[in-house]
């Protein structure tokens, strides 16, 4: 057992546990943040991605210990309050979620892709999304909020207006 | 097959796991209920006996036991104008907590953001047998639709004698109701002004006819997916409740195992809570993490008779069928004219075997329960399609009332036929129990890869007969195993023999989307492409030829249209097609594949399916179901496939079973017909079912290579 010291969302918080512990767990059971999701626990679906100094990381396969003191977001950091980001607003405008399992890692690696790579092609978003898993299948619907996201993203930078 | 299979409601033998369920039922005590709502308008329907035997799916019921009046749906428009519906449905991802809205939010003119939905918990809505079978449209969105108009009817009432004005002439819009003619105009809640009036809905309910929808019939996002994109949603798994403790159980190395030896010396210096009861092995502790080493900490030994593997798989089950199930009786025989005799006459005579694995759902959230007890009194939130049915699992196993059992159900991490169970739920009731303490179990993949059930494996075999015009004169088919939904043809055979065998499986099998229909479509849409190149007939030709039904021929036609049938093909390339009728609803799937005949590649390039399902409720929430069931689809046709060997899963891990995922995924183009004159019906699983067929006649169509087998490619053409 260690005392594990976290930025989660912006705000510190401090852990007792084994720092084996997943990062995943942690969030869940240690700080209440259930947004990201067990799907796998082997880093096979990505419904665990959560931002690790803005990088797209499988919090199931992260142990707690390694991420003390680096920055961490979770789907529930992304909106400023009432204002979604315009990734979250544009899974609900495409309708891209089903049962919804999958959405919030869907959302945080389509976050670390835009950040990497504001613009990215169809094959880019492919390539890259290819590690989560949505099983009630709306991949198709997902790739075009991607889409749409890059472009408020884009039309919002070129106002002086991205955050 | 039953008699009443054309009713849409059959009895469908392949769900195996439903027939543990306990049979015991008790009523709601309404006057609580009533009470617990306050004033405002209260509008109950009451089902007709008959429509609550289709429900329930008939034959399920005990013979001899009568079926009461029960109520099926619940309304309330509260003192603050806004209206709770209670249902005992449950949302799995489906989407019918939008679409339901919808159809309360059409009948009562009313914004949808002011309606509730009150989904699957024990006290709180009424009796429903599960979610499942594609049964929520045909049957619950009519009811409730009814109840709503029930409301309206009295708001309007109200609104008359309040005013004094010719009913007739009141408008209701936005949540009001309006006198054009004295200009007067009020909302719900002012109308009831604090009373609290009871209506039971009537049979000749006027509803508001598709034609006219201006809320129903619309695209409609999710109307909650705030909660979704925010994270914010609490699924099953994500439950918590002060003072709770997470447990998990001990399983053993295989399946139909007995526990021989147990040491739990080291697990007990743990400061965790362990039981041991039969078979049955698991702890508590307050951290999961504490769970998982205390369970590992365990010496058990476990003894099995040795278990067959799926390469013995089909002999076996051909092999095995069980002891008193006579396919020529209860119902799973269905003989007209003389197969014999036609196919002894016929032109051509094609027989052949077809195949499909065991796979598995592979629901993102895995099955999870938080259990609560007080004194005797249990409360349990999970994730299943059957709230009411481990209402009744869990009164079973504790020997407690049903009416001391509360199941909730928050919407789930969806399901696909295979949570129909209450594993989790009796588990940490279980642990709960001991610990006197909530506890929460949550599977891990490899346990609800393991410990669920599968869809069934089956071995088709088909003979068809046809005379060299191309009319098919024969249809003979044996399926074992996999079920009969869908078994029967729908194209015009004269002489038919079918049947349905059921074996004693190897592997612990249930429901999944679709139900047999997708084997049975692939085996029946296969051979008719078979005997369609018997008689040199192009595919869709054939098919129209033998097939009358204008709604089947109407999707193939629409379907055939926008894929562009008869255009010229490229080396490698090849089209196909697959559909049928299931769910009372109408598929036609068109498939363009691409095989690279040096790597054995097959690439699906592009999937049209045309569907047609009555009046649509929500286009985009359909479109997306059928998106979904063809994407899902993809799985099953080409990879999916559960290795198993002498009682254990050997491809339990994500890692080693492949489901589809972005990259496989083709264009999708979706065809909807709106028939605003026929009643809606469901959609989750019926598109399923023409996309594994258009596949493997597409892959004929490119190399000339039949196969029979799903999982068509699990490891491209050349292995095949």
């Amino acid at each position: 057992m260690a005392t594990i010291r976290l930025s989660v969302n912006e705000k510190p918080h401090s852990v007792e546990t084994d720092p084996q512990t997943s990062l995943l767990t942690v969030l869940r059971e240690y700080l209440d943040l259930t947004g990201s999701k067990y799907g796998c626990g082997e880093g096979q679906c990505g419904a665990c991605t959560v931002l690790i100094d803005g990088k797209a990381q499988r919090s199931c396969i992260t142990r707690v210990g390694s991420v003390s003191g680096r920055q961490i977001t979770t789907i529930e950091g992304l909106a400023h309050g009432d204002q979604l980001h315009a990734v979250q607003q544009a899974f609900l405008d495409e309708g891209a979620m089903q049962c919804g399992y999958c959405t919030s890692g869907m959302i945080m690696s389509a976050v670390g892709l835009l950040r990497r790579n504001p613009a990215p092609s169809e094959k880019q978003i492919i390539d890259f999304m290819d590690g989560n898993i949505c099983r009630c299948g709306t991949y198709p619907r997902i790739v075009r909020a991607i889409q749409r996201a890059a472009k408020t993203s884009e039309s919002a930078s070129a106002k002086g207006a991205s955050r | 097959m039953s008699a009443k299979s054309n009713s849409g409601a059959p009895f469908e033998p392949e769900r195996y796991e439903l027939r543990a369920a306990a049979p015991y039922r008790f009523d709601l005590d309404r006057r609580d209920f009533f009470k617990f709502l306050g004033a405002g308008v209260i509008v109950v329907s009451v089902l007709k006996p008959v429509i609550a035997a289709q429900e329930s799916g008939g034959g399920r019921r005990r013979s001899g036991e009568s079926l009461p009046e029960e109520i099926d749906a619940w309304l309330h428009v509260g003192n603050n104008g806004r209206v709770t519906v209670y249902t005992g449905k449950v949302e799995v991802g489906q989407n019918i907590r939008t679409s339901l809205s919808q159809a309360v939010a059409e009948e009562l003119q009313l914004p949808i953001e002011k309606i509730e939905l009150v989904m699957g918990d024990t006290q709180l809505t009424p009796f429903d047998m599960g979610t499942f079978g594609s049964r929520t449209t045909p049957t619950m969105n009519p009811q409730l639709r009814k109840v709503a108009a029930a409301a309206r009817e009295v708001l309007l009432g109200l609104a008359a004698s309040q005013w004094q004005s010719e009913r007739q002439q009141l408008r209701l819009a936005d949540g009001k109701v309006t006198d054009p003619k004295s200009n007067r105009s009020e909302g719900y809640a002012a109308l009831l002004k604090g009373q609290q009036i009871t209506k039971t809905i009537s049979a000749d309910q006027t509803l508001i006819p598709a034609t006219n929808w201006q809320i129903a019939g619309r695209p409609q996002r999710k109307v909650d997916g705030v909660d979704f994109v925010t994270g914010r949603h609490r699924y099953p798994s994500d439950q918590k409740s002060p003072e709770m403790l997470y447990g998990k159980v001990l399983r053993p190395d295989t399946f139909n195992a007995t526990l021989t030896s147990l040491d739990t010396q080291k697990a007990e210096q743990m400061g965790v809570t362990i039981v041991h009861d039969g078979n049955f092995v698991g702890v508590a502790a307050k951290t999961s993490q504490l769970a998982d080493d205390a369970i590992a900490a365990i010496r058990a030994e476990w003894k099995s008779d040795p278990q067959i593997s799926n390469k013995e798989l089909f002999d076996y089950l051909r092999k095995d069928v069980g002891p008193g199930k006579d396919p020529s009786g209860d119902g799973d025989h269905f003989e007209t004219g003389n197969v014999d005799q036609a196919l002894t006459s016929a032109d051509h005579k094609l027989q052949a075997t077809y195949t499909v694995q065991y796979i598995a759902h592979v629901p993102l959230e895995p099955r999870a329960a938080l259990a609560k007890w007080d004194g005797d009194r249990l409360t349990v939130w999970t994730g299943t399609q059957r709230p009411f049915g481990v209402r009744g699992q869990l009164a079973e196993a504790f020997r407690i009332p049903e009416d001391h059992v509360r199941v909730l159900m928050p919407d789930m991490g969806s399901g696909y036929g295979g949570k129909h169970t209450g594993e989790t739920a009796i588990e940490a009731a279980r642990l709960a129990r001991a610990a006197k303490r909530p506890v929460k179990v949550v599977w891990t993949r490899e346990e609800e890869f393991t410990w669920a059930y599968f869809r069934p494996a089956g071995v088709i075999d088909v003979t068809g007969g046809v005379r060299n015009d191309g009319t098919i004169t024969a249809w003979e088919c044996h399926n074992y195993n996999s079920g009969s939904a869908g078994i029967r043809p729908y194209y015009e055979i004269p002489n038919q023999r079918i049947v349905f065998h059921e074996v004693n499986s190897p592997l612990r099998q249930g429901s999944y989307r679709a139900l047999a229909a997708t084997a049975n479509h692939f085996a029946r849409e296969s051979h008719i492409d078979e005997l369609a190149h018997a008689v040199k007939m192009d595919p869709l030709e054939f098919r129209l030829k033998n097939l009358k039904n204008e709604r089947l021929r109407a999707v193939f036609e629409a379907a055939a249209r926008q894929f562009g049938w008869g255009k010229a093909k490229t080396t490698g390339q090849g089209f196909g097609m697959g559909g049928g009728y299931e769910k009372l609803g109408n598929i036609a799937t068109f498939a363009e594949v691409n095989v690279d005949k040096q790597s054995g590649d097959v690439k699906i390039v592009r999937v049209v399916s045309a569907f047609e399902c009555g009046a649509i409720v929500n286009p985009d929430g359909l479109r997306n179901q059928i998106e979904g069931s063809n994407v899902q689809g993809l799985g099953g046709a080409l990879f999916e496939a559960i290795e198993f060997e002498n009682g254990r899963i050997l491809n339990g891990h994500l890692s080693q079973y492949r489901v589809p995922r972005f990259r496989d995924v083709p264009v999708i183009e979706t065809v909807l017909l709106d028939r605003k004159d026929i009643p809606s019906v469901g959609a989750g699983e019926c598109p399923l079912i023409g996309l594994a067929p258009a596949i493997a006649n597409a892959i004929f169509d490119a190399t000339g290579v039949r196969l029979r087998a799903l999982p068509l490619v699990p490891n491209g053409l050349k292995a095949a």
